[in-house]
């Protein structure tokens, strides 16, 4: 078994775009659920709308990279509205499935043949790389160090990555110790009560909505930066792994959707690497395929044993946890 | 009914005349002569080094206009065919791509015989490869639009009266439990894969084999109430919580099947059987029938249970206020275990008959209908037995009919806007009450 290999495949998921990508849609969900209380179960759909918004701006209309950015961003704002209108007034429970419905049916939007003009259908976009690698500041090169060896464009779409995480994460915290977080954590708690006090509850959910959407649209930007956009990854189970990451971290704290996101990949990543090795040294008795599925079991293992015997997370305050009924 | 699709059907008149076709140059030709050939051919993606090439002939003649495209990889091009028959397509990757030729742009009176209009294609070790399509004669019939509408609206009521299985044991479990239940999908997928492993392992009859299989799924059901459901309920876990339980539970379970079946399609015994005509435009297979008549028995008997046996009223009760009925002296858990037998019975009949409508096992399955599913449970009122009939039916004539109008591949989208617009409009569903929404 080569276990550095290992070691170091495992290590460079800490900073890989992937990580990344989930670190900024778990803020974001953390935003709706954590903070809000409200049960987002579309952030595939969010972050498809992100990346096909980048990807067909440039594409079909030739834009440049950050106005694709924009597009993607406003598109998960009016899919947001869209979504709040109906169900926000209604019980948690049915924004959930309204939201799993509503991301099925854009990722059917973007699979079907009849847009195959913009989305390519089920084959997905690739190509729109150039605008983007234009604007990279860093000259050719090889840079780094051990499993963190990069070319120029792998660190440019890193450090954009970066950035935007460290924007969502301070927008969290700078938001969450303001008055409008603390009536939004209010009516996590009690919606009733601030109601009572006279605020407009609906608002307050909806401007949670439409920033935790955004954010959930730069993820969908971060994940199709490095390599394509394919209908497939937007299904339901991306958003499953993306609230595992939440509760893992703590869905009610500014870091802990960040680092459940490091601590989920490099997992998977380990997972990856080790089963399949003790499958082919004969210590598990299956078949390399199986060895690559045995991952995703413990990934719906883990989410209910969080959910059950640790709802608040590593990072989190049970306290902060007393709204999930 | 502008957007009406003209559906196409194919029928090959007598094989032995349909071997007069085709036509096929091999790859060695154009390897060799690449360069020569795409003088003649109105070739696009000239700029790449791999291509695709191929010559359509009919009956050792040309055929001129045939529209073929590439897809794959994020990458689409197409052409049509030159004087000769001839085409060529070039593309950025070494990598499998999937052609098509366009039917509609052959003569009349041909089709593409075998293999289908599209084939994948990878390339060998030259950057160039040959694709023929071998043509035949035979004629695309033309269904007339009413016809098809009552084989579509026919179809719906088979597909809902198969989602009222899966959906009235989703229901049930809301009503008792409050849980929006997301590993139904797997219960589904798990009655399926019970007959298969009962049919083609154990080499039992089919019949035997997928009695036992939906037995099999009611035990599955009992035990994920005993060993999941029912600690949970004791620990007074909240309802949001058991619900993220569930979808964990679906997930694990998922790639679970995955695990043992793999990602390929299974059959059933009898399952893609040949369909025969019932009168007018109906055609069924043998498989539809069955299935037709089982699941109004079970539906009815299930009727039944609710309405005139005592625990099938103690669940009704229970639905409509758990702690009244459990003061009223209704042992509430056990009435909760055998609505979890019931539904996972269900669930697995469920399975079992849309593994023949689809046809097909796959691991997923479950959760390619569990939406639908939510769907009908809202759209009839959640936690009502009989609502969830009815907006199955509704559900399923729609999915199914809708398809006439709007492209195969996002005929679930409907369905799927119903379960918003129903939420909007009249959130407790057809036939729930209004305090439910809370």
């Amino acid at each position: 078994m080569d276990i550095l290999g290992m070691l170091s495949n495992t290590a460079s998921w800490i900073i890989s775009p992937t990580t990344i990508a989930y670190a900024i849609a778990a803020v974001g969900l953390s935003v709706h659920f954590g903070y809000a209380g409200l049960l987002n179960f579309g952030m595939a759909g969010f972050m498809a709308l992100g990346a096909y918004g980048y990807a067909i701006s440039i594409l079909s209309f030739g834009w440049p990279w950050w106005a694709g950015i924009l597009v993607g961003a406003g598109a998960s704002v009016i899919f947001a509205v869209l979504l709040g209108i109906p169900t926000l007034r209604l019980r948690a429970d049915y924004l959930a499935i309204v939201t799993i419905a509503a991301a099925e049916i854009l990722r059917l939007l973007f699979t079907t043949m009849l847009f195959d003009e913009w989305t390519n259908s089920a084959d997905g976009l690739g190509g729109y790389h150039d605008s983007f690698r234009a604007a990279n500041p860093i000259p050719p090169g090889e840079y780094g160090f051990g499993p963190w060896m990069y070319n120029e464009k792998d660190w440019w779409v890193r450090i954009f990555g970066f950035v935007l995480l460290a924007i969502a994460v301070l927008i969290v915290w700078s938001l969450m110790r303001s008055p409008w977080g603390r009536v939004l954590r209010g009516i996590r708690e009690d919606e009733d009560a601030v109601r009572a006090l006279g605020k407009n509850v609906f608002a307050y959910k909806m401007q949670a909505l439409i920033i935790g959407g955004v954010f959930g649209a730069m993820a969908g930007v971060v994940f199709a930066l490095p390599s394509a956009v394919v209908p497939g990854s937007y299904v339901t189970s991306l958003t499953f792994f993306i609230w595992t990451i939440v509760l893992l971290g703590g869905a009610a704290t500014v870091f802990g959707p960040v680092v459940g996101s490091v601590i989920f990949w490099v997992i998977m990543a380990a997972l990856d690497n080790i089963i399949p090795a003790l499958a082919d040294a004969g210590i598990l008795p299956i078949t390399n395929i199986q060895a690559g599925v045995l991952r995703y079991i413990f990934v719906g293992v883990a989410l209910m044993l969080i959910v059950i015997y640790r709802p608040q997370g590593i990072f989190g305050n049970k306290k902060e946890l007393t709204f999930v009924k | 009914m502008p957007t009406a699709q003209i559906q196409t059907a194919r029928k090959t008149l007598s094989p032995r005349v349909a071997v007069g076709l085709l036509l096929t140059f091999v790859s060695l030709a154009f390897a060799l002569f690449g360069g020569m050939s795409s003088a003649h051919a109105d070739e696009v993606g000239a700029e790449y080094e791999y291509a695709f090439s191929g010559n359509v002939q009919y009956q050792d003649k040309p055929v001129e206009g045939v529209k073929i495209s590439v897809s794959g990889n994020g990458y689409d091009a197409e052409t049509v065919t030159d004087a000769e028959g001839k085409w060529k397509i070039g593309v950025p990757e070494k990598e499998k791509y999937t052609i098509t030729m366009d039917e509609s742009t052959l003569p009349d009176g041909v089709i593409v015989a075998e293999g289908g209009s599209s084939v994948e294609a990878e390339f060998g070790l030259s950057g160039k490869k040959s694709v023929n399509f071998f043509l035949g004669q035979g004629e695309r019939v033309v269904v007339s639009f009413s016809d098809q509408l009552i084989a579509r609206f026919f179809d719906g009521i088979n597909f809902g009266l198969m989602l009222a299985l899966a959906a009235i044991g989703v229901s049930l479990v809301f009503g008792t439990t409050g849980l929006s239940n997301f590993a139904q999908a797997e219960m589904v997928t798990f009655g399926a894969l019970a007959g298969l492993f009962f049919s083609t392992v154990l080499q039992l009859p089919i019949l035997l084999a997928l009695l036992l299989a939906v037995v099999a799924s009611g035990a599955f059901g009992w035990s994920l109430d005993a060993g999941i459901w029912k600690p949970l309920r004791k620990k007074g876990i909240g309802l949001v919580q058991m619900m993220i339980v569930s979808i964990g539970l679906s997930l694990a379970l998922r790639y679970v099947f995955l695990f043992f079946v793999g990602g390929s399609t299974l059959q059933l015994e009898g399952a893609g059987d040949a369909k025969f005509q019932i009168f007018g435009p109906i055609s069924l297979a043998m498989s539809d029938i069955i299935s037709m008549v089982i699941s109004i028995v079970v539906l009815a008997g299930v009727g039944f249970w609710l309405l005139r046996t005592r625990i099938g009223k103690a669940t009704r009760a229970i639905s409509d206020n758990a702690s009244l009925a459990s003061s009223s002296g209704i042992d509430v858990d056990g009435v909760i275990r055998i609505v979890w037998i019931l539904s996972g019975a269900l669930a697995g009949l469920a399975g079992i008959l849309w593994a023949y409508f689809r046809p097909g096992i796959k691991w997923d399955m479950g959760g390619q209908i569990l939406l639908l599913i939510f769907a009908a449970v809202t759209l009839g009122g959640l936690g009502t037995a009989f609502g969830a009939l009815v907006g199955s039916i509704i559900i399923g004539v729609m999915v199914e009919v809708s398809s006439l109008f709007i492209p195969a591949d996002i005929k679930y989208i409907g369905a799927l806007l119903v379960l918003i617009l129903v939420l909007l409009v009249r959130p407790q569903g057809i036939l729930g009450r209004k305090e439910r929404i809370g």
